[in-house]
C-alpha cells in the first residue's frame, strides 16, 4: 500500500467514521464508542505505517501483521479493511447479519480477508502478536508486528503473562498499543476497577514505552507510531499507551462509556453523519 | 496375572507414553524445520528436553503461564510455523479452554496441544492433576481432532503423524510406565481406528492405556470361551465410525474402555454412533462422575473399576443383554 499523507488521512478517517456509524446502525447493534476512538489510529496503521499487501496472504511473509485483540471494535478494522482494499466496501452491508463475512467480533472461519486470528473474548491477542512476531524472527522476516488492546482488557491476567514473556524473550519487533480511554462497558476503569499507573506497571515489566497523548489527533498519531517504530529492534518490546476519547468525531458520543455497545436511532445516525464529511463516498 | 494368559500381544519392555511423545517430537524437528516446541515449565516432565538440545532456537520456555503458552503457539502458526505445547493435561485443556476455543480451534490453527499426565495413572499427585474430562473438552470443539495413544510406540507414531497434519490437534498421554506392546514401525493413520484383534461375541472399543487391560481382556474372556473383538480406538475425532458399525454388526454388542469420565468420553461418541446407525448393546468402562485420588496408578486403576477384570465384567454384561 502506498503511503497517505496528512490531509488525505484525515479524509479518511472521517469516511471510516460514517462507515462505522452507518454499519451498527443498519443492524442495530455492535461497538460504535471504542470504534470511533480508535479510528485515527487505525488509519494510521493501514494507510500510512504498515508494509501490507491487501492480496492478502495468511502468514503475511515480509509484511507488517495487525491484531485486534479488543475485538468488540471490528467496526473500525472493517471499515479500513475495505477502505484499503482487502474486500468492497458494499460487503459492510452485511455486518452483523447471517451469512455475513463480518461477524460481531472478527473471525477467520468465513475467511474474511485481512482477519488473521478471532478475537473478542479479552487478553488473547498480545500472546498472539506475540508468537507472531517470535516466529519472524525466527523466519528472518524483520517486519513489525502490532496489535492493540482495550485499557479495560488489562484487567485480563493473560495480558500480563505475555508482557512477561515478551520482554524476557527480547520480542523487540512488536509494537502494542492500549487505548487508553478510561471507560469500559460498566462505567469509567477508575470505578470499575482502577488500573493504577497502567504507564509504569509496563515499564516494570520490562518494556520500553511511549504515550501518544492525543490519539485522535492524526499528526500525534503518526508521530506515536514512528517514535515506537523507531524504539523496535533495541532488545525491548515497546507499548505505546493511546490516549484517545471514546466515541470521538460525534458530539453526543464523545467521552463516555454509554456508547460502548449500542447503536444510534434514525435520527442520531443523521445527526452524526452531519458532523462527519462523506469523503470517499458512502456504501 | 497377564503373565499366564495366552496373550495376542505381547511386551518386553515398559515405557512411558510422554517419552515416546518426547521422541517423536525430535523426529518430527529433524524431519521438519518449522516444528517448534513450547513448554509451561515442565520440560522434564513432558520429555522435551532432547528438543530444546537439538533445537535450542525453535524451543520456548513459557513459564507457568499455560494461557499465554496457547496464543503464542497460535500467533507462531501464521507465520508457517507447527508449534507442539507441552503441559499436563489440565493445564493444556481446563486451565486454557477459552484459548483454544477462540485462538486455535475456531481461528483453525495448526496448533497441536500436547498433554501429558492425563486421568487417574498420573497417580499420587491426585486428583487436582488427574483430569478426567479432557477428551470430552477437546472433541466438543469444532476443527478439533482428538488421539490418545496406547503405548510408548503408538505415541511417538502419533507424534509424527501430527506434525505432518494440518490443523488443530490434542494428543495426550501419560506418566506411568506401560507394556510396549504395538510395533515400533507402525504407520499412524490419523481417524482410521485398528482392529487389534478378531472376534465375534462381543467388540472392545478402547484408547489410551486401557487398550492394554483390553488385550489382557480378551484373554481372560477366550479362557472362559468368549470370543472378543479389541478395536483400538486411538483417535477419538474424528471417529472411525465405519469400522465402529461394521465390527458392531458382527459381535452385536460392545464395551468402551477408557480412564476418563463417562460423560463426555469414548464411550459417548460410540454409543451416538450405534444409536444412529446399529442400536446394539453398550456397556462402559470409565469414570463413573467422581473425582480422582492418591494412590498408585494400579491401585487407582483397581479402586475407579479401569483394568481388564471390568472390561470383562462388562463384556458378559454386554452379551447378556443380546
Amino acid at each position: 500500500m502506498e503511503k497517505q499523507p496528512l490531509e488525505q488521512l484525515t479524509k479518511i478517517s472521517s469516511q471510516v467514521r460514517r462507515d462505522i456509524l452507518r454499519m451498527v446502525h443498519a443492524v442495530q447493534s455492535g461497538h460504535p464508542g471504542a470504534s470511533l476512538g480508535c479510528t485515527e489510529f487505525f488509519v494510521a496503521l493501514y494507510f500510512n505505517q504498515m508494509k501490507h499487501d491487501n492480496k492478502f496472504n495468511m502468514d503475511g511473509a515480509n509484511e507488517d501483521l495487525f491484531f485486534l485483540s479488543n475485538g468488540h471494535i471490528s467496526p473500525v478494522w472493517y471499515s479500513v479493511l475495505a477502505r484499503s482494499g482487502y474486500f468492497s466496501a458494499e460487503e459492510m452491508k452485511t455486518f452483523r447479519k447471517l451469512d455475513s463475512r463480518l461477524q460481531g467480533h472478527p473471525a477467520t472461519e468465513e475467511g474474511l480477508p485481512g482477519i488473521r486470528i478471532a478475537s473478542g473474548s479479552l487478553g488473547q491477542g498480545l500472546s498472539v502478536a506475540t508468537g507472531a512476531a517470535q516466529a519472524k524472527k525466527i523466519n528472518g522476516d524483520d517486519r513489525t508486528v502490532y496489535v492493540l488492546m482495550g485499557d479495560g482488557e488489562q484487567q485480563e491476567g493473560q495480558v500480563w503473562e505475555a508482557a512477561m514473556y515478551a520482554a524476557h524473550h527480547k520480542v523487540d519487533n512488536l509494537i502494542a498499543t492500549i487505548d487508553f480511554n478510561r471507560q469500559q462497558i460498566d462505567g469509567p476503569t477508575k470505578e470499575v476497577m482502577d488500573l493504577q499507573d497502567l504507564k509504569a506497571k509496563w515499564v516494570a515489566f520490562g518494556w520500553e514505552v511511549i504515550e501518544t497523548k492525543q490519539g485522535n489527533d492524526m499528526a500525534s498519531v503518526l508521530e506515536g507510531l514512528e517514535k515506537a517504530k523507531a524504539l523496535t529492534g533495541k532488545g525491548k518490546p515497546v507499548l505505546n499507551l493511546l490516549h484517545t476519547e471514546m466515541g470521538f468525531g460525534v458530539d453526543f458520543m464523545v467521552g463516555t462509556h454509554k456508547w460502548h455497545g449500542i447503536a444510534p436511532s434514525d435520527e442520531q445516525l443523521a445527526n452524526a453523519l452531519g458532523q462527519l464529511e462523506e469523503t470517499l463516498g458512502d456504501y | 496375572m497377564d503373565k499366564t494368559l495366552d496373550l495376542k500381544f505381547t511386551y518386553t519392555e515398559k515405557k512411558d507414553t510422554r517419552s515416546g511423545f518426547g521422541d517423536g517430537l525430535l523426529e518430527a524437528g529433524r524431519k521438519n524445520p518449522n516444528v517448534v516446541g513450547l513448554c509451561a515449565d515442565l520440560i522434564g516432565s513432558l520429555k522435551m528436553g532432547a528438543f530444546q538440545k537439538e533445537f535450542p532456537e525453535r524451543f520456548f520456555q513459557v513459564g507457568i503461564a499455560e494461557a499465554n503458552m496457547i496464543g503464542l503457539a497460535a500467533g507462531m502458526t501464521i507465520n508457517g510455523k507447527i508449534p507442539f505445547t507441552g503441559t499436563f493435561a489440565n493445564f493444556s485443556t481446563g486451565r486454557v479452554y477459552d484459548q483454544i476455543r477462540q485462538s486455535v480451534a475456531y481461528s483453525d490453527k495448526n496448533v497441536k496441544i500436547c498433554a501429558s499426565h492425563a486421568g487417574l495413572t498420573l497417580g499420587e499427585d491426585g486428583a487436582t492433576h488427574q483430569i478426567l474430562e479432557d477428551v470430552g473438552m477437546m472433541k466438543m470443539l469444532p476443527h478439533m481432532t482428538v488421539i490418545n495413544p496406547c503405548d510408548y510406540n503408538q505415541t511417538k507414531a502419533a507424534t509424527m503423524a501430527i506434525a505432518e497434519y494440518e490443523g488443530p490437534v490434542y494428543l495426550r498421554f501419560g506418566r506411568p510406565s506401560w507394556p510396549i506392546f504395538t510395533p515400533a514401525d507402525q504407520k499412524f493413520e490419523i481417524g482410521k481406528a485398528w482392529k487389534m484383534i478378531e472376534g465375534k461375541d462381543v467388540t472392545i472399543f478402547a484408547t489410551g492405556h486401557l487398550v492394554w487391560e483390553a488385550v489382557v481382556a480378551e484373554a481372560m474372556l477366550r479362557e472362559e470361551g468368549i470370543s472378543a473383538e479389541v478395536i483400538n480406538i486411538h483417535t477419538i475425532k474424528p471417529l472411525d465410525e465405519e469400522a465402529i458399525i461394521e465390527s458392531v454388526k458382527k459381535t452385536g454388542c460392545a464395551v468402551s474402555a477408557e480412564e476418563h469420565q463417562l460423560n463426555g468420553g469414548l464411550g459417548d461418541s460410540i454409543a451416538q454412533t450405534l444409536i444412529r446407525n446399529n442400536p446394539a448393546p453398550l456397556e462402559y468402562v470409565g469414570v463413573n462422575d467422581s473425582f480422582g485420588e492418591s494412590g498408585t496408578p494400579t491401585e487407582l486403576m483397581e479402586k475407579y473399576g479401569l483394568n481388564a477384570e471390568n472390561i470383562v465384567k462388562a463384556a458378559k454384561a454386554a452379551i447378556a443383554r443380546k
